[in-house]
This record gives structure tokens, sequence and C-alpha cells, in this order.
């Protein structure tokens, strides 16, 4: 049985007279122990789905379903108890600003009614999880973003949930803090077997820590699958926007004059061998390199390149074949992408 | 100056702290729920509900629009009726209470709707019941804004109370309008101006200090 479960879930919104669809019939399965990231552009409708895991954000249609148990048969008081059990990290922390940190971790605990005594020992076992034993007295104020992070990681932890909700939990950290918390929540995952929900708009993110992603675009669940999987071969528009990174593209293809334009992707070994190298020298014609990039993806190497074929279909084909044979994904490039 | 008028003004002073700090409690008593009711029930709080919305936004603006002077004079009938007089001190702090509440659950009000969106919903995604969130989040995030919301008032009903002086409602102000403004004393006058000022500047450090005090922001 799928830890959480989205069952054609739709959201309206009214705003103004006008009603808003943020949502629109979306369907998710998300297995124990994953690491799942739902990615999109920011207005996608991202936040609202993972605020509807846990009732936040009532559907307008559809169900969510955690462990089996349909939230909507749930009476309000049995809703909170369940909430309870799904942890939640936020994009601004979300500290209480005038409680200190163990104070802080200790805040869900106090409103399940856990002793006081209890409540702190789990509050102090969880402060060293996150590596921040020195800090237990000190104010949010006085921390950093990232540790601001790790102690609402500790905070969310508190209660023992099944499922770990991350709402753009790295967006206002600077890269090295987000890796640090990335990493964070990678053995957290692995230590303890919480399922981890990533809401971003960094493909990074995806990539660095998620098994399976899924896409929003526009309300809607455009592409789903492993992650090494949908980088390789992105279907959907919003997922090769989000994987080519338009804004940091510094040549835009349609500037080139090359007539035909071909995205490869390297996938694990073949990253580290000189496929493009033994193309030329194999084939004697040059293939220009429009755009490359290589990424970590779960620990792979994982690169891709947009390259620009000489004119002659015999042998950008020849080409487009060779690569093929040397293991990377193919595919050709259009004017718009 | 004569043992008379010391005597006089010492329990001038004590009406006046009496007037003051009697009507800022009973008027928190009534006050700060209904500060926490129209927050709740606001638009935008925990458990929106229009009709008790309106109904109290209405009744707080009804009587803060009507001047304090007018008020205590409106009120002589219920004064006498609740206290059994509609003169000195303890009269006086039920019109100070009616005028106080609904100033103080705007006050109230204000200081609530400061509280990050965040920490709310943070506390919701726990599991926080509403009133949990009330008590447990929005009381202590809002409590440095809280405090100097009560200094405020504090320093407003000290002025009130002094206004209140005209009617018979004792007090410094009381001395004041008796001696300066009917028989022309002009020294007695100046010496309650200079003990209300005094005890306004007391008032107000100290307020302003416990809440720096309480606030965990900044260090």
């Amino acid at each position: 049985m799928s830890i959480v479960e989205i069952r054609n879930l739709t959201k309206k919104f009214e705003v103004e007279g006008h009603t808003v669809t943020a949502l629109d019939g979306i369907s998710l399965l998300i297995e124990k122990g994953d690491v799942f990231g739902i990615i999109g552009m920011s207005g996608a409708g991202k936040s609202t789905l993972v605020r509807s895991i846990n009732y936040l954000e009532k559907p307008t249609e559809g169900n969510v379903l955690i462990d089996g148990v349909n939230l909507e048969e749930l009476s309000e008081k049995q809703l909170r108890k369940e909430r309870s059990r799904i942890g939640m990290i936020f994009q601004n922390f979300n500290l209480l600003e005038q409680k200190n940190v163990i104070d802080n971790i200790c805040f869900p605990l106090e409103i399940a009614g856990v002793s006081k005594k209890e409540a702190r020992e789990r509050a102090r076992n969880l402060l060293r999880t996150v590596n921040l034993e020195d800090k237990e007295k000190a104010y949010p104020s006085q921390l950093s973003g990232g540790q601001k992070q790790r102690v609402a990681i500790a905070r969310a932890l508190a209660p023992n949930p099944q499922i770990l909700l991350c709402d753009e939990a790295t967006s206002a950290l600077d890269p090295q803090t987000t890796s640090s918390i990335l990493a964070l929540l990678k053995k957290i995952n692995e230590d303890l077997g919480i399922t981890i929900v990533i809401i971003t708009h960094q493909m990074s993110v995806v990539t660095d820590v998620c098994k399976k992603v899924a896409i929003i675009d526009s309300g809607r669940l455009v592409e789903e699958g492993p992650v090494d999987e949908i980088f390789a071969d992105p279907s959907s528009d919003a997922a090769k926007e989000l994987i080519s990174g338009k804004e940091i593209r510094y040549t835009p293809i349609d500037r080139l004059h090359e007539e035909k334009k071909i995205r490869i992707v390297f996938m694990e070994n073949s990253a580290y061998e000189p496929v493009i190298a033994n193309t030329i020298l194999k084939l004697q014609t040059p293939v220009n390199i429009l755009r490359a990039d290589t990424r970590n993806v779960n620990g792979k190497a994982v690169g891709e390149m947009i390259l620009g074929l000489p004119e002659g279909e015999a042998i950008q084909n020849d080409i487009i074949s060779h690569l093929k044979g040397a293991g990377l994904a193919v595919k050709e490039v259009t004017e718009n992408e | 100056m004569n043992e008379q008028v010391i005597k006089m003004l010492l329990e001038g002073i004590r009406d006046t702290l009496y007037m003051t700090l009697g009507s800022v409690i009973i008027g928190y008593i009534v006050g700060l729920p209904m500060g926490i009711l129209l927050y709740v029930t606001s638009e935008k709080g925990l458990h929106p509900n229009k009709p008790v919305y309106r109904a109290f936004d209405f009744i707080c603006n009804i009587i803060r629009s009507i001047p304090f002077l007018i008020l205590l004079i409106l009120l002589i009938p219920f004064t006498r009726f609740v206290v059994g007089q509609s003169y000195g001190s303890t009269a006086t702090i039920v019109p100070l209470v009616i005028c106080a509440a609904p100033y103080i659950a705007r006050v109230v009000e204000s200081s609530l709707n400061d509280v990050d969106a965040g920490v709310i919903e943070a506390a919701r995604s726990m599991g926080a019941s509403n009133f949990q969130i009330v008590t447990k989040v929005l009381l202590v995030e809002a409590r440095t804004s809280l405090l100097t919301g009560f200094t405020i008032t504090t320093g407003l009903l000290l002025g009130y109370s002094a206004m209140s002086g005209t009617v018979g409602g004792g007090g410094l102000g009381d001395i004041a309008v008796r001696y300066g403004y009917y028989r022309w004393q002009t020294d007695i006058m100046i010496i309650t101006v200079i003990l209300l000022i005094v005890i306004f500047q007391i008032i107000q450090n100290l307020g302003t200090n416990i809440s720096a005090r309480f606030d965990k922001r900044k260090h």
C-alpha cells in the first residue's frame, strides 16, 4: 500500500468572484521510504498540492489517503491527530521567534500532551541528529538560515512522523547550505525510513536527493517517474524547461545556424568516456557543442549536451546511431526548446 | 505647602492609580477575549465567522466613536445602577472600562494580526487545535506587541481618569479641576499636572522595559 495516495485531486479557489483552478485532477502514489520530488515553476500549484497531503488545504474534489486512511472521512480531531504524524518544514522556517531552540523542538510534543521531561529528552536527541547540540538555548534570531532549517527539521521529527513534507525548504538558502540540508534529509530518509516529499522549483534539489519526481504545470501533473529516466528523456515541455534551465542558457539555440540539433544525455559510465571525441575521430566530421552540463543525479554522473550536426542527412544519421550505440539517450531538439 | 494639601495630593495619586489600574485590568478582562474573538472570526482568522465579526466590529466602532467626556455623562444612570453612585473613583471605573474595552480589543486584534501567518500554519501542520494556537502560539509570539499595547492603553486611561475629574471622578484630575479651574489656585494645578506627567513617564518606561525584556527576537 502506498503511504500517500492522491486520487483525482482538484482544488479551486474563489478569488474576487472568479474561480481559479489551482490543481486539476492530480493522481499520485508515493511509496513508503521514497524521497519524492514535486517540481514546478512558481504558481504551478505545488504548494497547494503539498498542503493537501496534510489537509491544510481541503481539496474541492478528490481524496487523499495516508496509509490507506481517507482524510476526508476523519473528524476535525482525528485529522489533527493524523497531521501530527506528518511533519512539515517550510521555506521561511516558521520557528516560534519567542521560544528558544529546545522549546521550539518540544512544541509539537507539548501540543500532543507529552510530558515535559520526555519531550526535552527527545528534543536533545534530535538536536544531535541535526548537529546543533550547542544551540539548545539559542533563540531563532541568533541562528543562520541553515541552522534555523535544522531546528525546523528537528521540530518536524519530534513526534516521530512517518512522512516529512518539505515546502521549498531550501529555496531561501545559499547553495552550500542547501546541499548540507539535502544531505541531512537524505540521512533522515535512510536512517529513519521516513518518507520525504520535497516541493521545489530547483531541478538540482530533485536530482540531488529524489528517487522519483512528479512535474506539475498549471495545476496539472504532466510527467512522473524515476528521476534518472525523466532527466534522460523528458517528454513534457515543463520538464524540458526545468531540466534545461532556460534562464541560464548562455547561447540561445534559435540564434545558431546548424540545421539539426540534438540533445544527448550521458548515463553512468558514459559520462567518463570521451564519446564525442570518439565519434568525431571515427566519422571524421566535426560536431558543434552548443551547450554542455554534467550533474549528479542520485550519485550517478549524468551529463547533457546539445550538439549542432553538420549538414547532410546521411552523416547526421551516422552520428546519431554512433552516439546511440555508445549508450546515450539522443533526442532531436526543435527551435523553441 | 500645608499638610492638608499634601494629604489631598497623596490621596489624589492613590485614586488616580486605583482608577487607572482598575480600569486597565477590568478593561483587559473584557477586551482581551474580545480582541481574540475579533482576530479569530475575521476573514483571514482561524475560524472566520462574518456575522460575529461584524457584530463585534460594529460595537467596537460605535463605542470608540463617542468622545469619552460624552460617554462619561451618557453612562451616569448605568454607573449608578452598577456601583450605586455616579461620582467618586470607583464609579469612574465603569465608564473607563466601557471606553477602554473596545479600544483594547482593537489593540489586541492588531497585535495578533502581526503574528507571522507561517508560524500559525506550522502549528496547524503539527495538529494544534485553534485553542492551542491562540494560547500557545498567538499570545506567546505577540507578547511584546501586546505589552506595548498594554502600556499605551494604561497611559490613555491615566489621561481619561483625569478627564473624569470634571464630573467629580476623584483623583488628580479632580483636584486639578477643582483648584485650578474653579478656585484659580494655579500652584496646586501645576503640581497635579507635574504629578500626572511623572506617573505617565513611570508607566511608559516600565512598560517599554518590560516588553523589551520579553522580546527574544533581537539580542
